[in-house]
């Protein structure tokens, strides 16, 4: 399963339909949604979190959050 | 509609939109602003005037991203919206958006104004539309939400005025009706059930009840109860939430795609390149990023900051808080010469105003603290510090959100408290809670300050770094690492459930208006001193009554000693000093220091640190002003000294040295580190947790690690 925590930095990807009712609610409200673009901008110290940029917001999320966020690699 | 004079007006809007200063331009700085400095965190009111016949009562809500709450904060919006068609309704409500980010904005919009109240958009930050490259169609906008929108500039001060128009104009029009009518799109008859069940509230206001299990106070409990009833029977509550969410940003998408225009390659003068370089995708965010929250380069300079803070702290405010010292103790003796001796002279000279010296004197440090946190906060650095520190933090059992407590703690524990309602985490928000006080508050500042004075020599070393300095750097470090270790220990041993989660936005970076920082810094400092203030002038008052009234033996001081003294030969001013030494003893306040004595003695203190330590647990920085007022009631009135060289010239006359020596000071730096000496604190962590339980384990528990470890201190040392 790719998801954004398997990303490397630069990386960008599109989230996927699939996970839909796996990404919380406050991240699809914050502009996490399916189809948007999403770029792995930097990680944290200790591999945890990562900050990602998301359909123009600038996001730090935990790994956990991101594991559950499926994406398809841009080529 | 009824003609009333007074209407009832929310902001609301997501964090970073400028809805506070938009607020404080609306209200003036007569408001009623929560007691404590700090962020938004408890409901603000205001009044404003709309127009000739018409005042508006302005709430503040906090900043949030959706009316779907994942953390205390939140649900207070969401609490204070689903009231508001009871008696406390809002006629209207305006929502703050700001241009960059309106496409976000819009979802809490759109959710606003399907609780079918009216409404006003307000898009601050406009004057940046063209340097930014924004087009906004203001009117196609309009028609297409159905809504008045008004452009503001509130940094310029522009646009209040039409904001206060369309106010009353969608006050007058009542217009409220839904905008994206999400039932029709999700599940038409499961949402037609739903309103069935209560046909009193819109369909947006049942579905959040049932989703949040929040209710509006004026509810009864069959309604309640029926509401409950099918929400169990429910299945896809999440899957809805989120096909809403979806349908939002289809709609917004919509709306904005024939009325909102970027085009990034337009832009100009000097602070919007600066700025623009900040934003920029390679600078601002590849490489400034790429070193603040660097793996080594990061912590290195989160440290490096942490150090200019404490430093500039030190340096920076000696010279002012001298200057204010010496400046009461001479207005002191000046008040005490030139009015007429009595009762009342004494209460001004030796109560009211050591009282309010003790209070000015926190000014220097406070504003440099408050300064630098406002500064770290404007340029968006704060964000990234909480990117660096969160799964550390996790590993003790907080959120990398705790920082801003733990840091805001060095200011004050009350806000920092306050500040951790947008910790979403029960578990985490509680450790945090509990470990802040330890962190140093400035009102631990005056009385390190005091001390380090008296004991540490105002050195030098490796040529740069000042040891009074270094001394104060240490205290720091020993209150968060012990803040650290209570974390631990809490964390193993708490049984708390709660589930936690995490999102920061890292907002751009940004040069900070000097004008925001300004009042960010006036406002929080003057907050601060009035809601201590009124705590340090009060117990000064008192004290200075308990030390100059006594018992029976009190009163035969003066004739008992010119009694016994009589064939000696002494100056006057001799038996005047030992008069008035010997009065203080038996005064209440000698008395009651003289009772926890034998308790204290093990610490190297005697019964005046006695007396002191007793008002410090009303609030610490009580120790210098009573300190202040206790030697000034002993010491001649024909050479009044600082504070300072009064401490200093203290003989312990069990062995002849200072009072105030190495092993004395050490031992109170520890007692003051460790002991949680706070009412207003104590107070607030009552509220914040419901329960008295906590504040308990924080008084007791401090209170004990404070003494043995200052036992050990002074044994060692002496």
């Amino acid at each position: 399963m790719t998801t954004i925590a398997s990303l490397h930095i630069g990386e960008l990807a599109y989230i996927s339909e699939e996970s839909l009712n796996e990404i919380p609610l406050k991240l699809l409200e914050m502009g996490c949604l399916p189809g948007a673009e999403v770029e792995l901008i930097q990680i944290a110290p200790l591999n945890d979190p990562l900050y990602i940029c998301v359909n123009g917001s600038h996001l730090a999320i935990r790994k956990e959050t991101a594991a559950k966020i499926q994406i398809i690699k841009a080529k | 509609m009824s003609h009333k004079k007074i209407i009832n007006v929310a902001l609301i809007g997501n964090p970073n939109t400028g809805k506070t200063s938009l607020f404080n331009e609306l209200t003036g700085l007569n408001q009623k602003v929560g007691n404590y400095p700090g962020v938004t965190v408890d409901k603000k009111e205001g009044s404003s005037k709309l127009q000739k016949n018409l005042k508006a009562i302005i709430t503040d809500l906090p900043g949030t991203y959706s009316i779907n709450p994942t953390s205390l904060d939140e649900s207070i919006v969401l609490k204070t919206l689903l009231n508001s068609k009871s008696e406390k309704k809002s006629d209207v409500i305006v929502v703050v958006a700001d241009i960059d980010n309106l496409k976000r904005n819009l979802l809490l919009f759109s959710q606003i104004k399907d609780l079918e109240i009216p409404t006003v958009l307000a898009i601050n930050m406009a004057d940046q539309m063209e340097r930014k490259g924004i087009t906004l169609d203001i009117k196609l906008l309009e028609k297409e939400l159905g809504n008045d929108v008004v452009l503001l500039s509130v940094r310029k001060e522009k646009g209040i005025d039409e904001l206060k128009k369309a106010i009353v104009n969608t006050y007058h029009s009542a217009k409220a009706f839904p905008l994206c009518n999400v039932n029709n799109r999700i599940d038409p008859a499961y949402f037609d059930r739903l309103k069935e069940i209560n046909p009193k509230y819109s369909i947006y206001e049942l579905w959040l009840m049932i989703t949040h299990n929040s209710f509006p106070d004026t509810i009864s409990r069959e309604e309640k109860s029926a509401l409950l009833n099918f929400k169990n029977n429910s299945k896809n509550l999440k899957k809805y939430q989120h096909k809403e969410t979806i349908f939002r940003y289809q709609k917004i998408n919509e709306i904005l795609k024939n009325t909102y225009l970027v085009d990034r390659s337009k832009a100009s003068d000097l602070r919007s390149i600066l700025d623009k370089i900040f934003t920029h995708k390679i600078f601002g965010y590849i490489i400034l990023d790429k070193i603040f929250t660097h793996k080594i380069f990061g912590y290195i300079l989160f440290f490096a900051v942490l150090l200019v803070i404490f430093q500039s702290i030190f340096d920076w405010a000696s010279l002012p808080m001298d200057l204010i010292d010496a400046g009461f103790a001479n207005l002191s003796s000046y008040v005490d010469k030139n009015l007429p001796e009595g009762v009342l002279t004494s209460l001004i000279s030796e109560g009211i105003i050591p009282g309010i010296g003790g209070i000015i004197i926190f000014i220097p440090q406070i504003a440099i603290l408050f300064l630098f946190i406002s500064l770290l906060e404007e340029t968006g650095y704060m964000s990234r510090v909480v990117f660096l520190m969160d799964k550390i933090m996790r590993r003790f059992g907080m959120s990398g959100k705790s920082v801003i407590p733990l840091i805001s703690g060095t200011a004050c524990a009350i806000p920092a408290v306050m500040a951790t309602r947008n910790i979403s985490g029960w578990k985490e928000r509680l450790i945090t809670i509990l470990v802040t006080p330890f962190t140093t508050c400035s009102a631990r500042l005056p009385v390190y300050a005091i001390i380090i004075a008296l004991i540490i020599p105002d050195q030098k070393v490796f040529g740069v770094l000042n040891l009074q300095g270094l001394t104060l750097l240490s205290l720091y470090i020993l209150g968060f690492a012990t803040a650290i270790i209570a974390a631990i220990i809490l964390h193993k041993t708490l049984n708390v459930k709660g589930t936690s989660f995490f999102v920061v936005e890292m907002p751009d970076y940004k040069l900070p208006s000097f004008k925001n920082v300004f009042i960010d810094v006036v406002e929080k400092t003057k907050a601060f001193i009035f809601g201590a203030g009124k705590i340090i002038l009060s117990i000064s008052v008192v004290l200075w009554f308990l030390a100059s009234n006594g018992p029976q033996s009190y009163k035969d001081v003066e004739k008992n000693i010119t009694e016994n003294v009589v064939h000696q030969q002494l100056s006057q001013h001799k038996i005047n000093q030992m008069i008035a030494s010997s009065k203080l003893e038996n005064s209440y306040i000698g008395i009651m220091g003289k009772s926890i004595e034998p308790v204290i003695k093990p610490l190297g203190y005697d019964w005046k640190i006695g007396i002191a330590l007793i008002s410090s647990f009303a609030a610490r920085e009580v120790f210098v002003g009573t300190l202040a007022t206790i030697y000034s009631v002993e010491s001649d009135d024909e050479d009044i000294t600082t504070i300072k060289q009064r401490m200093a010239s203290e003989i312990n006359p069990d062995t002849g040295t200072r009072r105030f020596n190495f092993p004395v000071g050490m031992s109170l730096l520890v007692f003051y580190a460790f002991a949680m000496q706070c009412m207003a604190t104590l107070a607030i962590v009552k509220r914040e947790t419901k329960s008295w339980k906590w504040p308990l384990i924080q008084l007791f528990g401090m209170g004990t690690l404070a003494y043995i470890c200052s036992f050990i201190v002074y044994q060692i040392l002496s």
